[in-house]
């Protein structure tokens, strides 16, 4: 019997021929770990013992979800990082250098048929690249630079081929965001997903991975997009040499296998307080926004600036919404400086953070409200989740956001695009 | 492993957020302090109302959302000694085991708010006293999560074993 991408990663990581369901050790290749999740690894790894760290120029450790530190209880765990990172070696970021899976992977961490962790439940996010990565917590991450392994139940593959033509003012995030309302918050609980179809190959790598980022909202372990020529260009612009990525076998046993035709898809909005509450917006009636954020590790990449861009030029911010526009690393920031986006942004009335996390994780830098309606390109709308448990969270794609900024209401982007 | 208390019933699909809202997180490894915080979006007095050894009953997808391992552990040093659900989310569940968190997958519907609660871990069994029903879980750990939980937690595992064993 032939092998998913994920058993044969796990195979070519645990020196055998495994299959789904089976219980291995395996070495990895990349670790990760972000200032919410670090600090804790940082005192399991003492409580261990550890002396030194397995392969420490193959972890980073990044300050992401609070940065520049909004209070001295954050300060202080920097410090902590930092001292950390200077005594075993570790990459550790640089200060405000973006969030942390953007990051991971533009320092070319999360290679085709790699075997990746990280401290986040978002590390999946760099199966965009073809590879197998994986969020844990704070005790694992610890445990995986002890030891540079990490046990698992290689999982069982479920495969989603999506067909068919975007339609105008529909981009990836309306893609995934459907996906999660059709299969909802445990649908795919621990299950990897292979991506593939014509649509998915049309997507560029920013597209990819807004889809990757999130198929943790339907409990998957991972989500892992084909190999080819868009993955090369995508290492060589990083200054990396590839040229093979991993392949399903033709007699791949899969668990189930799914196909979409997105060809008649609209917008489509998760209203609150969960992702799987999802309709496409002509379902939905008016709603008034106080409050749009365009950035994160699903959506604060290049292409979805250009798209939030291509809506903003020339207009003003309706008077009534604070826009918060953050790029989710200095690398994407100081492109879309060259391109004009940040001054089309300020133009139109936004206001343009450092790369971070903060609105999406309610740390600090756009905390709404009581009673606001937010809409975010975030992956996550749960109650509370940005800082304010009174106000109400709606997700969407940078277009859509973009839209509903300028008309005051949650807006079909079709409306501005020709 | 016989665990006693008193059920606290939650719904499906409780995040991690809900268990602990980020803005805490972020901020302190304290966790005394910060189990004073547990569900705090959910029912502002709920850390009032927890005796030591009570028990989590929910429903499906528990501790779905963030990979935050301070979610078990505000569980923890909160006083409760286990969760029981219908279903719960991959990274939560690995995340309970290694700070020494029993969790147990059962038939959520029998218990109610209140319920004084009997259970046998590793046996799976789950004996509602206040009804006088005897619930029976489906699920079984994997022998390396045994292992773990035995020892107490990942860090004393990994000090006894020196690496991973299968």
């Amino acid at each position: 019997m032939g092998k998913t991408i994920a058993e044969k990663i796990f195979s070519n990581h645990a020196n055998k021929d495994v299959k789904a369901g089976d219980i291995i050790i395996a070495k990895l290749d990349a670790l990760m770990g972000q200032d919410g999740t670090s600090p804790l690894a940082i005192k399991v790894f003492e409580e261990l013992g550890g002396t030194r760290v397995i392969n420490p120029e193959k972890v980073l450790l990044v300050m992401d979800h609070s940065v520049p530190p909004p209070n001295e209880g954050v300060a202080n765990l920097h410090k902590l990082m930092r001292e950390f990172a200077e005594k075993y070696g570790t990459q550790i970021t640089e200060f405000g250098e973006g969030v942390c899976h953007q990051v991971f992977m533009e320092r070319g961490l999360a290679t085709p048929g790699s075997l990746v962790i990280g401290a986040d439940s978002h590390t999946c996010t760099y199966g965009a690249l073809n590879c197998f990565s994986t969020g844990v917590g704070s005790s694992e991450l610890a445990a995986a630079m002890y030891t540079g392994k990490l046990w698992f139940k290689v999982p069982s593959t479920v495969k989603i081929n999506i067909n068919g033509k975007l339609p105008k003012g529909v981009v990836s995030k309306d893609i995934i965001l459907y996906l999660v309302g059709y299969f909802k918050a445990d649908g795919l609980t621990y299950k990897a997903i292979e991506f593939d179809g014509e649509t998915i190959r049309d997507l560029s790598i920013d597209g990819r991975a807004t889809i990757t980022n999130m198929v943790v909202e339907m409990g998957a372990k991972a989500g892992i997009m084909p190999f080819d020529e868009k993955t090369k260009e995508f290492f060589k612009n990083i200054g990396i040499v590839i040229n093979n990525g991993i392949e399903a076998d033709k007699d791949a046993e899969y668990e189930s296998i799914y196909n979409f035709d997105i060809s008649n898809l609209e917008p489509q909005v998760a209203l609150p307080h969960t992702v799987d509450n999802v309709y496409p917006i002509s379902q939905i009636e008016k709603i008034k926004i106080h409050e749009a954020f365009i950035g994160t590790c699903t959506n604060g990449r290049l292409e979805d600036l250009r798209y939030a861009a291509q809506i903003l030029k020339g207009k003003k911010v309706n008077k009534n919404v604070k826009l918060i526009i953050t790029p989710a690393s200095k690398r994407i920031y100081m492109q879309a400086l060259k391109e004009g986006l940040i001054e089309t942004f300020l133009n139109a009335g936004a206001v343009v953070t450092n790369p971070g996390c903060g609105p999406c994780v309610g740390t600090h830098q756009g905390v709404p409200a009581d009673g606001e309606n937010v809409i975010s390109t975030a992956n996550r709308n749960f109650k509370g989740r940005m800082g304010n448990n009174k106000a109400l969270i709606h997700l969407a794609s940078p277009l859509t956001v973009a839209a509903s900024a300028i008309k005051g209401e949650i807006t079909d982007p079709r409306e501005f695009l020709d | 492993m016989i665990l006693k208390g008193k059920a606290h019933k939650f719904g499906d699909d409780i995040n991690t957020d809900y268990i602990i809202s980020g803005k805490y997180k972020f901020k302190s490894l304290d966790f005394n302090e910060m189990s004073k915080h547990l569900f705090e979006d959910l029912d502002p007095e709920f850390y009032k109302k927890i005796n030591p050894d009570d028990i989590i009953v929910a429903g499906k997808n528990f501790g779905c959302g963030s990979s935050r391992e301070q979610a078990p552990l505000v569980i923890k040093y909160a006083g409760i000694s286990l969760v029981i659900a219908k279903s719960f989310a991959r990274i939560f569940y690995r995340n309970s085991i290694n700070v020494g968190l029993p969790l147990l997958e059962a038939d959520t519907d029998e218990i109610d708010n209140g319920d004084e609660l009997e259970v046998d871990l590793f046996q799976g069994k789950i004996y509602n006293k206040t009804k006088n029903i005897t619930i029976l879980s489906k699920s079984t750990f994997p022998d390396i999560m045994v292992k773990i939980l035995q020892a107490g937690g990942l860090v004393e595992y990994l000090k006894k074993e020196g690496d991973f064993k299968i």
